[in-house]
């Protein structure tokens, strides 16, 4: 086993691909003469040269298009967006082809293609440079959406988003990088579509993903010192989604709150809890809670930003008010 | 132009059964459509059957073609069987998409036809991402990439000249200017004007107009900006001046166009004056012409023979090919 942060587990993953096979390569603006806006791929211009790692121009559509052709011909691309505010730019691209060229052409058609990006806000970077649109792709069939809250998932996860024949989003949190976690030195990975269970408890059960995994354990421990058991599911995996997990946490406590940083109108926690009411409507002592971003635009101000984004106290509210606990 | 090439009887019976096959092909789906045996929408190429039959047959087995809706003259043109092509149009199973696709997205990978693609523009960025491929794996290949005037308009028109000159990658960038995108005439659309050849120069990418209705220009053309792109110098792009004679799609009642000037451009059929100027030069003969009628006749009737006898795809293939394994 080995520490180390969320931002390196994601650099060896990508590392290892790029070793390991020929067809893997990266694409993405200022990945490689700057070395990563987020510093993820420092040093492998140097080590993998600028055929493999390809500095792209401003062109967000042109350069997904270009990853799904490059893997239509063989190739194996891992495209990065620097930030998934600009994804809209290339949401015809991933929609409209990545996800369907195979349904369309009767499976003719085999697009190997991860496209990494940075997700979330708090970093007081204002409205369309602090926002979450995963729940979104996870609607698309064709498209598997993947958000790692710590490294030992981030590293596991992104090896089967690199081996995996489809058009993967692999989302990185703008402030998780820096989290440290344990690794195991020998190669392991996580299969696409499994939550894991981060804190077991038998009270309530919290649905989360991506850095609301964290806040969501805030919550869990603050609720430890009054005797309150929580269990914390991570989702991991939007699309496949793992049902199983939920239903089961959730017949077991009786009580679910989802929690999720992005818009609470419309947001992806929504279908979570239609799924929990489908599926454990009779094992629920009360109607489930989802506790979402504050339908604005993201503010600067750092009090008006905090204001915006799930809290431990916003959790914790919300369970005192749902189940008094 | 006069085309500087002397061709032989056995070419000019080709070229002509070729475009007479996309022709009747075409005038046979329109009576389809009205029968309600093809659904959804319906573009036919009739009047631009110099083009595809001018540019397709000089590619190579391995090179890829990618080409917007109004696809069934490429699609013939690169071979896929007149059975094959009809039987997708009728949604059935036997369909080179399986039924999946339709009129819009006819498919055959084995054959490097790589989409139709019913979204303006959008294979733009995929044909520069299969050239990609091609540059990365140091294949001998290269990607012809059709579309029309009202594609010149969409960001990705420019994002993907961008991308394939910076990289100096193997496309043909092939525009089929038939004056209108839809019902817009293309002054309306493109402050430029509607020579749109000199778009290229911007992206510094070697650019010619030619005249799409007569089939050796288109032919010659082609075979010379092949050389070029196989020479690994970059992209190169060819604007081909045509006209259809019908409406956009089958729904079009052409209220944006005036009959004077559709008259004006059947004058230029490109099949009779292709057979006018053959006959004259004595390399096709009325037997010939006669032969080749009965034979097309016969294979465009005997697909939609196939097609009508084929089964829809069976309902458990709803599923298939969302994902690949």
């Amino acid at each position: 086993m080995t520490e180390i942060t969320l931002r390196d587990a994601v650099s060896k993953g990508l590392r290892e691909a790029l070793d390991q096979d020929d067809s893997v390569f990266l694409m993405g603006e200022d990945i490689g003469a700057y070395a990563g806006a987020y510093v993820v791929t420092k040093g492998f211009f140097d080590e993998y040269g600028p055929d493999r790692i390809r500095d792209t121009p401003i062109s967000e559509s042109g350069v997904v298009g270009a990853a799904i052709g490059a893997a239509m011909g063989g190739m194996r691309p891992i495209v990065e967006i620097m930030t998934v505010n600009f994804m809209l730019l290339a949401m015809d691209q991933i929609v409209n082809h990545a996800a369907k060229l195979r349904y369309m052409s009767n499976g003719q058609i085999t697009i190997p293609m991860v496209i990494r990006t940075v997700t979330g806000g708090g970093a007081a970077l204002g409205a369309t440079h602090s926002q979450m649109f995963e729940g979104w792709f996870a609607s698309v069939p064709g498209l598997k959406v993947v958000l790692p809250s710590d490294p030992y998932d981030a590293l596991g996860l992104l090896r089967s988003c690199i081996s995996d024949n489809n058009p993967v989003i692999f989302s990185e949190h703008a402030l998780l990088y820096n989290v440290t976690g344990d690794v195991p030195d020998e190669e392991y990975t996580i299969p696409l579509g499994s939550a894991s269970v981060k804190r077991e408890g038998a009270d309530v059960t919290i649905i989360a993903y991506s850095r609301m995994v964290h806040v969501a354990l805030e919550a869990a421990d603050a609720l430890s010192t009054k005797g309150v058991s929580v269990e914390v599911i991570d989702l991991r995996t939007l699309r496949p989604l793992d049902v199983d997990t939920i239903v089961e946490s959730v017949k077991k406590t009786g009580r679910a709150v989802v929690v999720e940083e992005t818009w609470k109108t419309g947001g992806f926690a929504g279908e979570i809890v239609s799924i929990i009411q489908e599926e454990a409507f009779d094992y629920l002592d009360g109607p489930v809670v989802r506790v979402g971003g504050i339908d604005v635009p993201t503010p600067y101000a750092e009090d008006l930003e905090a204001a915006v984004i799930p809290t431990s106290e916003r959790i914790l509210d919300a369970l005192d008010k749902g189940f008094g606990l | 132009m006069t085309p500087s090439t002397k061709i032989d009887n056995g070419l000019a019976t080709e070229l002509f059964e070729l475009m007479l096959l996309i022709r009747r092909f075409e005038e046979e789906s329109a009576r389809l459509y009205m029968l309600g045996k093809i659904k959804g929408f319906l573009h036919l190429y009739i009047g631009e059957e110099a083009v595809a039959a001018g540019a397709i047959p000089p590619l190579r087995k391995n090179d890829y073609i990618l080409t917007h809706y109004r696809d069934h003259g490429h699609a013939l043109a690169r071979g896929l069987e007149p059975k094959s092509i009809m039987a997708e149009l009728m949604g059935k199973e036997t369909g080179c998409s399986g039924g999946k696709g339709g009129s819009m997205h006819l498919f055959d990978t084995e054959k490097g036809f790589m989409g139709g693609y019913a979204i303006v523009g959008g294979q733009m960025p995929i044909a520069t991402g299969l050239a990609l491929a091609i540059k990365q794996r140091g294949e001998d290949r290269a990607v012809a990439c059709f579309f029309g005037d009202g594609a010149v308009n969409e960001g990705e028109f420019h994002e993907a000249l961008n991308l394939a000159a910076l990289w100096k990658l193997p496309v043909l960038f092939f525009l089929e200017n038939n004056l209108y995108g839809m019902g817009t005439h293309v002054e309306r659309s493109r402050a430029g004007g509607k020579d749109i050849f000199d778009a290229a120069s911007a992206y510094k990418i070697p650019a010619k107009q030619i005249n799409g209705m007569d089939i050796l220009d288109v032919r010659e053309t082609t075979i010379d900006a092949l050389n070029r792109v196989r020479a690994g110098d970059g992209p190169v792009f060819i604007e081909a001046i045509c006209y259809r004679f019908r409406g956009h799609s089958m729904a079009d009642p052409s209220a944006y166009r005036k009959a004077a000037e559709v008259d004006e451009w059947r004058d230029k059929d490109p099949l009779e004056s292709f057979k006018q100027s053959a006959s004259q030069q004595g390399i096709l003969s009325a037997e010939d012409v006669l032969r080749i009628s009965d034979s097309v006749e016969k294979t465009v009737q005997e697909a939609i023979r196939f097609g009508e006898e084929s089964a829809k795809p069976s309902a458990k293939s709803l599923y298939d090919f969302v994902y690949a394994e």
